[in-house]
């Protein structure tokens, strides 16, 4: 295990070592992004009271939720960096700030489209919201710093150091709802209470199109990461080799 | 371990401690100001200063709205935290949430007579979703059981 992990901290590990893997994540991702997409926007019942409206959480919620995991993941893979000075560790966290960026601005519009015909108001200034928006602020700022750099080291260490700042704000998120009073609902609980709210024709699909984005994340992830390391070995014999060896179609 | 790396260990650790910490005392200092409605129960206590700009947050009470006016634009409904009762006077759109039973938060202000003088009214929804057939079916069950004289099922409404 721990040989395992440390060959994955080479960058020339990483490389061959995901080059098999991922058409089989791209499958994967694809398949299940595509029976959750069709299933929850085309065949679920519509919600009671919100009608077809609702059908924007299978793609607000695993947007949401991905954006904060994603963040705990970039902290995790800066926490590595700075204390093992693990260079894949800071590559995949440059990826997982790309991808975290997007899912988070996907699921402030999705929201913002859902919170108008429900609630009345596209915005409102409440906990979860607010500390949320500030999420996206953090990860905005985490790449802005990045390219403030002229040193690959430097920009690195200090993006590092304030992801891993930017960590408390991930409890907050999770908990604005129930700290605080909000006008966002809480996080919703499944199987509970005699199954009679969020019944399985609804989850289902919501299970679907999540572990689709959960994969989708990961595959930009990867395939980011991947170009991060030919550009920073560009100089190495391995990428020299590969380059050379494998045809480039224009 | 190297000393080195347990140096930066404890780096990472204080950069985690330090911030949190630091936003957590803010967080407390805060308190109540995040959050973003005063409940009927707050009200009652006096937290809150008539004519001040506030919103207020409970559920519609059911039986208590009432709709006058030119097809209904002005209405007035009791909110409720079921500890507590405020009177609510609207006039203007409704968003399609809005009924007896829901969730309700209003912006305005609280005139002399303790009624809330609302400006906005917005639907909070909570955090179940079901198809009109499992709510139909629920209803049904709980008229059955209110029939049988059983008590009907609690349900978990998010205040």
């Amino acid at each position: 295990m721990m040989q395992w992990l440390y060959k994955l901290g080479s960058p020339r590990h990483f490389y061959e070592m995901t080059t098999g893997f991922l058409p089989w994540l791209a499958g994967a991702t694809f398949l299940l992004l595509g029976i959750g997409l069709v299933w929850g926007l085309g065949f679920a019942p519509p919600d009671y009271q919100m009608g077809d409206n609702f059908r924007i959480i299978y793609i607000h919620v695993p947007t949401a939720t991905g954006a904060i995991w994603i963040y705990a993941m970039m902290a995790a893979m800066a926490a590595m960096h700075l204390v093992w000075n693990l260079k894949v560790a800071d590559m995949v966290a440059k990826s997982c700030g790309i991808v975290g960026t997007s899912f988070c601005a996907i699921a402030l519009f999705t929201g913002a489209f859902w919170g108008k015909p429900t609630w009345g108001t596209y915005w409102i200034w409440d906990a979860k919201l607010t500390s949320f928006l500030i999420l996206l602020f953090v990860y905005i700022g985490v790449m802005a710093l990045r390219s403030a750099f002229d040193s690959e080291t430097s920009a690195s260490k200090a993006a590092s150091v304030l992801t891993l700042v930017g960590v408390v704000n991930l409890p907050i998120i999770y908990y604005a709802a129930v700290w605080w009073n909000t006008l966002h609902q809480g996080p919703s609980v499944l199987g509970d209470r005699d199954a009679s709210a969020n019944p399985p024709e609804i989850w289902i699909p919501a299970f679907f199109s999540g572990f689709g984005l959960i994969g989708l994340l990961f595959l930009i992830v990867i395939l980011h990461t991947r170009n991060e390391i030919l550009y920073r070995e560009r100089r190495a014999q391995w990428v020299q080799e590969l380059l050379t060896r494998e045809p480039i179609h224009a | 371990m190297h000393p080195a790396r347990q140096q930066r260990v404890m780096i990472v650790a204080s950069i985690l401690v330090g911030s949190a910490l630091a936003i957590g005392l803010l967080l407390y200092a805060f308190n109540e100001g995040l959050n973003v409605f005063f409940t009927p129960t707050e009200i009652a206590e006096g937290k809150v200063r008539p004519e001040q700009n506030i919103r207020i947050g409970g559920m519609v009470k059911v039986g208590s709205l009432r709709k006058e006016g030119l097809e209904g634009t002005r209405i007035e409904f009791v909110a409720t935290d079921t500890n507590k009762d405020i009177p609510v006077v609207y006039t203007g759109v409704l968003p399609d949430l809005f009924r007896e039973g829901q969730g309700v938060v209003a912006e305005g202000r609280l005139d002399a007579d303790g009624v809330f003088q609302a400006s906005t009214i917005l639907a909070k929804h909570d955090e179940n979703y079901m198809s009109a057939e499992v709510k139909a079916a629920l209803e049904a069950a709980k008229a059955r059981q209110a029939g049988n004289g059983l008590p009907p099922a609690a349900e978990g409404v998010s205040p």
